[in-house]
């Protein structure tokens, strides 16, 4: 699978480490969907590094800095090598202000979520402490996953800020907030927090909900029993190392077996020792998992925005037919809607043909201006539903495409846990056998 | 040799020993009713089988005459392997098929046991008797008090040891079946317990109950007798000390051995049970997906294969492993109650010999024979102490190599199985993944 339609234009620099074989296979489903960004330029977090600094309120913080490299894909030297890329320094919190623009700006695409901002699901061993260098690690993988489905995607990769936040490390912060997307995330807070009730729901956008509220429930179930199933794999190697221990103590007692047995002992301590890294590459299963996990929050977000543009124009449509109404009453003499001007009339006498003849070209005009509104918000509607449709369909491949790529380098991995306990009991064994 | 006996059978493939005996021989020597350290059953007795149990005192001492003759005849054979070798092996036994007993008064399980042989000590070439846990206890509490000077092989625990386990579960009944079995084969292995007139009756006589009165009298035979003693040892021997302290490490050993093997179990079946866990929650996403569905229902499949796998390892790890962890510290206190009674026997030659040395000098009485029987007691004892030392020592490397192995290869299937259920996922997710790029391209 690695190797499968891996263009060798964009060959993107991947990490060296264990995930390679993961991210890569991410990367080469991205390299698939080319887009022009990345046609041009690799990209790539390279490094982590700690900063202490003053912060907002002039306190001494210490922060992680991660080290953005870019590189023009066929640029190459006189000597024939690949120049030295162009590198910035970004701190996770700059990460997050890119992804609430790119929320806000096309709040009809499904926004690849950034790493988790705290370590959450962990085992007992895993540390949980942001500071911890797995931990960073982790999230330097996670960082240049993000920047890497933003640069993959149709859309968002053509986004100007983005390209910014890629090469332009000081004037970055102002440039973002020139955008004014500030007032438009209000709006967006606005759709995510309100409770309002749609008259006609899309089918398409409800089963939508319905299905990233699954998505996020089990796959939130998944990674808190895969923890305790961590948990509970842990003890169990960790407890054969007192089989070293006590075997090392036995054969010093005999003559023939002695051998047998203390050689038995270090490979019972290589199998507790084992566990260690099986399951911190178990981790990057986790967070494979953990990205559609958020994922499924920007699905949902997606189907809110929805909800309040159609709530929206239910109201503008509502709103017209309301003055519709009167207008009729007005010009027929009956009364069906309740108005505080006809209640009036009513109450302190009719109203003159001069004031009747103002409320109804003014309520003419307003019909015009509602007619107007529904005929931009029905356009509106019909833009959002028909890009947001295309993103869902295209995210839903990927994600059909990622899980089963994960799942297949976990069972990878599974596969490589057994090889190993093969090995070590076989060497027990022949031990055994000498005793 | 006296054959005079109607049940008393020449003995077969004694012959070279009987003729090297000493003179003072069977039935010569007429002893006290209760039998006491200076027994000497084996090989002489069982030739006269049938009559109450006359046990002779020879200095010629079983066990280096077995020496000397295995040395003599078998110059070949492995040093340490001091079983009769399975060429001339000429009993076998059996212990299986359990059965639940229900009467009146109790509810008891017996067991088949079944005898092959070519030895003239028996009447027929086969046997087949039912027995329960109180006739081994039986034939075990014969045998130490007939053997003295030997190693009885021990059974499994009478009483059930932790919190409430039903003695009439398939395991526990399994388990104490095989512990019985190895007992049984263990003495009828034996070169000199075998040919004990009690393993005679216990394989062969239909009804063995009214021989259990006995029982009751021997084993307040054997009290009476530990109190009487009371001599206090001067010097132990320094191989025997070393024999003590190896006995006591390796006790303490194997505890801490059975105590690991217990918090593996433990770990291992909590990890189990998340794992099943685990296992649905691909199922019930497996719900919800398109596309996905074969694959998380196939994963699904391959957490429960190792599931499976996994409940095969724990119970082996407790029917099969554990119990004979166990049996093993029975098998060294056996062994250290036959130090303990050595030391005794020594004990008491050395105070009878200072006795008699005083009175020597007091008024020159001779060295009594008690003293100069005493000698040859100890002398005989230790002979056979060493003997089933080395065959004990050789058994244990044997059993604890079988034993070990045994749990390595547990385990080795237990991830070959694991790894094959993970492999048959790949090809699957593969094959599948195959198939639609295939779809793509076209």
């Amino acid at each position: 699978m690695a190797d499968s339609g891996c263009s060798e234009d964009v060959a993107v620099i991947g990490n060296t480490d264990i995930t390679s074989e993961e991210s890569d296979s991410i990367n080469n489903t991205m390299a698939e969907s080319q887009t022009d960004l990345l046609r041009k330029m690799e990209i790539n977090v390279a490094e982590a590094e700690k900063r202490t600094g003053k912060n907002t309120v002039n306190m001494q913080e210490t922060y992680t800095v991660y080290l953005i490299e870019t590189r023009a894909v066929e640029a190459v030297t006189e000597g024939g090598l690949p120049p030295a890329p162009d590198s910035l320094w970004r701190r996770y919190s700059e990460f997050e202000l890119l992804r609430t623009y790119l929320l806000v700006t096309y709040p009809y695409i499904v926004v690849p979520p950034l790493p988790e901002k705290r370590a959450e699901f962990v085992w007992h061993k895993l540390s949980a402490d942001n500071l911890d260098p797995d931990f960073v690690e982790r999230r330097r993988v996670g960082l240049e996953n993000f920047l890497l489905r933003v640069a993959s995607h149709p859309v968002l990769s053509s986004d100007k800020i983005f390209f910014f936040f890629l090469t332009e490390e000081k004037n970055w912060r102002e440039e973002v907030l020139e955008t004014g997307f500030q007032d438009k995330a209000d709006s967006r807070l606005k759709s995510l927090s309100a409770m309002y009730r749609v008259k006609n729901p899309d089918k398409r956008f409800t089963a939508l909900k319905q299905y990233s509220d699954e998505l996020n429930t089990v796959i939130s179930q998944l990674l808190r029993v895969r923890a305790r199933v961590a948990d509970r794999l842990y003890g169990v190697y960790k407890v054969h190392g007192n089989y070293g221990r006590v075997f090392s103590e036995w054969s010093a007692i005999e003559n023939e077996m002695g051998d047998g047995l203390q050689s038995a002992g270090h490979h019972m301590d290589t199998y507790a020792a084992s566990i260690d890294d099986i399951l911190e590459e178990e981790e990057h299963y986790a967070d494979q998992l953990k990205e559609y996990l958020f994922y499924t929050d920007a699905v949902r977000s997606v189907c809110r925005k929805h909800d309040l543009i159609q709530y929206e124009l239910e109201m503008v449509a509502q709103d017209l037919a309301s003055k519709k109404q009167q207008k009729e009453e007005l010009s027929t003499g009956t009364v069906r809607i309740f108005s505080l001007k006809g209640m009036t009339s009513k109450l302190f006498g009719q109203e003159s043909p001069e004031q009747k003849e103002s409320r109804l070209a003014a309520l003419e005009q307003s019909i015009q201006e509602g007619e107007a509104a529904v005929k931009d918000k029905v356009s509106e509607c019909q833009d959002f539903v028909r890009a947001a449709w295309d993103d869902v369909e295209r995210f839903k491949e990927q994600k059909d495409r990622d899980l089963r790529e994960a799942l297949i380098s976990y069972a990878i991995m599974q596969i490589s846990m057994c090889k190993k306990g093969i090995q070590v009991w076989s060497n027990a064994k022949e031990c055994f056998n000498k005793m | 040799m006296s054959v005079g006996a109607p049940r008393g059978l020449a003995s077969s493939g004694q012959k070279p020993i009987t003729e090297m005996l000493h003179p003072l021989s069977a039935a010569e020597e007429p002893l006290p009713p209760v039998p006491d350290v200076s027994d000497r059953g084996d090989k002489e007795s069982g030739l006269t089988n049938g009559t109450p149990p006359v046990e002779a005192s020879s200095p010629a001492c079983t066990s280096l005459l077995i020496n000397r003759l295995q040395l003599e005849e078998n110059l070949e054979a492995d040093a340490r392997d001091l079983y009769i070798s399975t060429e001339t092996k000429d009993l076998f036994v059996t212990v299986d098929d359990p059965k639940k007993h229900v009467s009146t008064m109790e509810t008891y399980i017996t067991y088949r046991v079944s005898t092959k042989t070519t030895r003239v000590e028996f009447d027929l070439p086969e046997y087949c008797v039912r027995r329960r846990y109180q006739d081994f206890d039986w034939l075990r509490i014969k045998l130490e008090d007939s053997q003295p000077t030997h190693l009885i092989p021990p059974l499994p625990e009478k009483f059930v040891m932790k919190g409430v386990v039903d003695r009439f579960s398939e395991e526990f009944v399994e388990t104490r079946m095989k512990a019985l079995d190895k007992f049984l084969k263990r003495v009828a292995d034996h070169p000199v317990l075998s040919f004990n007139p009690h393993l005679n009756s216990f394989l062969s006589v239909k009804d063995l109950n009214k021989r259990q009165g006995l029982a009751l009298l021997t084993k307040v035979g054997e009290s009476v007798k530990q109190v009487a003693g009371g001599y206090k040892l001067r010097a132990r021997p320094p191989e025997f000390c070393a024999m003590g302290e190896y006995l006591d490490t390796f006790s303490q050993k194997l505890g801490t051995i059975d105590r690991i093997a217990q918090r593996i179990l433990k770990e291992q079946s909590e990890y189990l049970t998340e794992l099943r866990d685990y296992g649905s929650v691909y199922t019930s996403w497996a719900g919800s997906e398109d596309e996905l569905r074969r694959p998380l229902e196939a994963v699904a499949g391959s957490v429960s294969t190792c599931c499976g796998a996994g409940d095969d390892l724990s119970e082996n790890m407790s029917q099969d492993f554990l119990p004979v962890l166990r049996e093993y510290v029975l098998y060294i206190e056996s062994m250290k109650n036959v130090l303990r009674k050595r030391d005794q026997s020594q004990a008491e030659y050395e105070g009878r010999l200072e006795a008699a040395v005083l009175r020597r000098q007091e008024d020159k009485t001779p060295m009594p024979v008690e003293v100069e029987k005493c000698q040859d007691k100890v002398e005989c004892f230790n002979a056979d102490l060493k003997a089933d030392w080395e065959r004990w020592q050789s058994n244990k490397r044997q059993d604890f190599r079988q034993l070990l192995t045994g749990m390595a290869d547990k385990n080795i299937h237990y991830y070959e199985k694991c790894q094959a259920a993970w492999e048959s996922l790949v090809t699957l997710l593969q094959e599948k993944q195959s198939e639609d790029k295939g779809i793509e391209t076209n």
